[in-house]
């Protein structure tokens, strides 16, 4: 067998809370043969800061909340080849979506002004902030996707069968017991 | 002259009277659906239950049985078409899993599961439908309703309260309770009725329930949606 060229991964997380990346790391020592296929670019796992421009795999946990988010989502979306949504809240929004039926408003004023235990509180807004948006989107709605892996967190099983059929060539399937989205 | 029909391939008896999915049911094959119920009068709403019968889409919940008739099912055309519906069904309501007391035990989820939904593809509504919370003993999310109606169907066949009820029209279609005040407390509403145990997802949830059965535990953990449907549900 030749040696091939390893694959570029890149992930992320914007409106999340880690858990799927947390379940990534879950694959445990099955990482060290994924190391022999892939490499990973841009990711909290290196702090590479912005994707390579050849990346293979694109991985996004979390969803929209702000601009940053969507800017995030479009450079991976320009530099991967192949877009991944990994878990709840970067298919359907998942917990921080459980904000779309209050005014953005409502809910700053909430957090920043009336909330007990605050006192002169401020609504922040340094320019560096990136503004929220009105409401929490998935990631579909805004590029295209090439997969999903459901669940919150999906296992480390699943994150790994996927992969692992990607690298083998093979379109990704979940059966029972590792499609869940919860 | 023989009183069966083909299922995928599959001889399936039948007696007169009974439709597609009953006389598959009975014979151990499962047919995708969210609306059918055995013990009630057929809705013919949800539409997952389509099947082909001699080269024409139907709803095998409605359909009567006939023999000779070739029926499809499992095929990748209509389970595609069953797919979009469900995915239809998880972006006009708040479908969030994680946070649902049904999670394990939903027959929407373990429907989806069964159809391999791997996203809702489509842009979600995110509806903002008020919780009724008002009765001391059930909480009622319709942000979550699918419009099957079988606690409609439950509460008038069974309980012979009319305590809920389907209003409006198209997408405005929405689940209502029966009393001046619209609140379930202000009805005779209890939890030993029918009603109360026939939602498919999580719209009627007992209060001080939540989370009982562990994850691993749950209903559809154990077994997939196609493996119990020798309980007609």
């Amino acid at each position: 067998m030749t040696a091939t060229k390893k694959l570029k991964v890149a992930t992320t997380s914007l409106a999340g809370c880690f858990g799927c990346h947390m379940s990534l790391l879950d694959i445990d020592e099955r990482l060290f043969a994924l190391l022999e296929h892939i490499e990973f670019d841009r990711s909290p796992l290196t702090d590479i800061k912005t994707c390579s421009p050849d990346c293979d795999i694109g991985i996004i946990e979390g969803g929209l909340c702000n601009a940053e988010n969507v800017h995030v989502l479009r450079e991976f979306r320009k530099n991967c080849k192949i877009l991944i949504a990994m878990g709840a809240c970067a298919i359907n929004g998942g917990l921080p979506a459980q904000r779309n039926h209050l005014p953005l408003t409502t809910i700053l004023e909430e957090v920043y002004h009336t909330s007990p235990g605050l006192t002169n509180g401020m609504i922040p807004n340094d320019p560096e902030l990136p503004l929220p948006l009105n409401q929490v989107h998935p990631i579909h709605e805004v590029v295209k996707i090439d997969y999903f892996i459901p669940g919150c967190p999906p296992s480390a099983d699943a994150i790994w069968k996927v992969l692992t059929d990607l690298l083998a060539g093979k379109e990704p399937t979940l059966g029972h017991g590792l499609m869940h989205y919860d | 002259m023989s009183h069966t029909f083909t299922l995928d391939g599959k001889t399936i008896p039948f007696t007169e009277g009974q439709t597609i999915i009953q006389a598959a049911s009975a014979a151990g094959v499962f047919i995708p659906h969210l609306c059918y119920h055995p013990e009630f009068k057929a809705h013919g709403s949800c539409k997952l239950c389509t099947v082909k019968v001699n080269g024409r889409q139907t709803a095998s919940c409605t359909m009567r049985a006939a023999a000779g008739m070739v029926v499809e099912s499992e095929t990748e055309e209509i389970n595609a078409e069953r797919r979009a519906l469900t995915q239809m069904l998880f972006v006009e309501g708040n479908h969030f899993c994680p946070s649902c007391e049904k999670s394990g035990n939903c027959q929407l989820q373990a429907t989806a599961y069964h159809l391999g939904m791997m996203s809702p593809h489509y842009d979600h509504f995110f509806p903002n439908r008020a919780v009724d919370a008002s009765h001391p003993e059930v909480l009622l999310d319709f942000n979550r309703c699918i419009l099957c109606s079988l606690c409609v169907r439950a509460s008038r066949d069974v309980d012979g309260k009319n305590v809920f009820g389907l209003s409006g029209r198209g997408i405005k279609t929405h689940l209502i309770v029966n009393a001046k005040s619209g609140q379930l407390a202000d009805t005779d509403f209890t939890l030993a009725d029918k009603a109360a145990q026939v939602c498919p997802v999580g719209v009627i949830l007992q209060k001080r329930q939540g989370f009982a059965v562990p994850i691993g535990a749950r209903k559809y953990d154990k077994a997939p949606i196609s493996e119990t449907a020798e309980e007609g549900r």
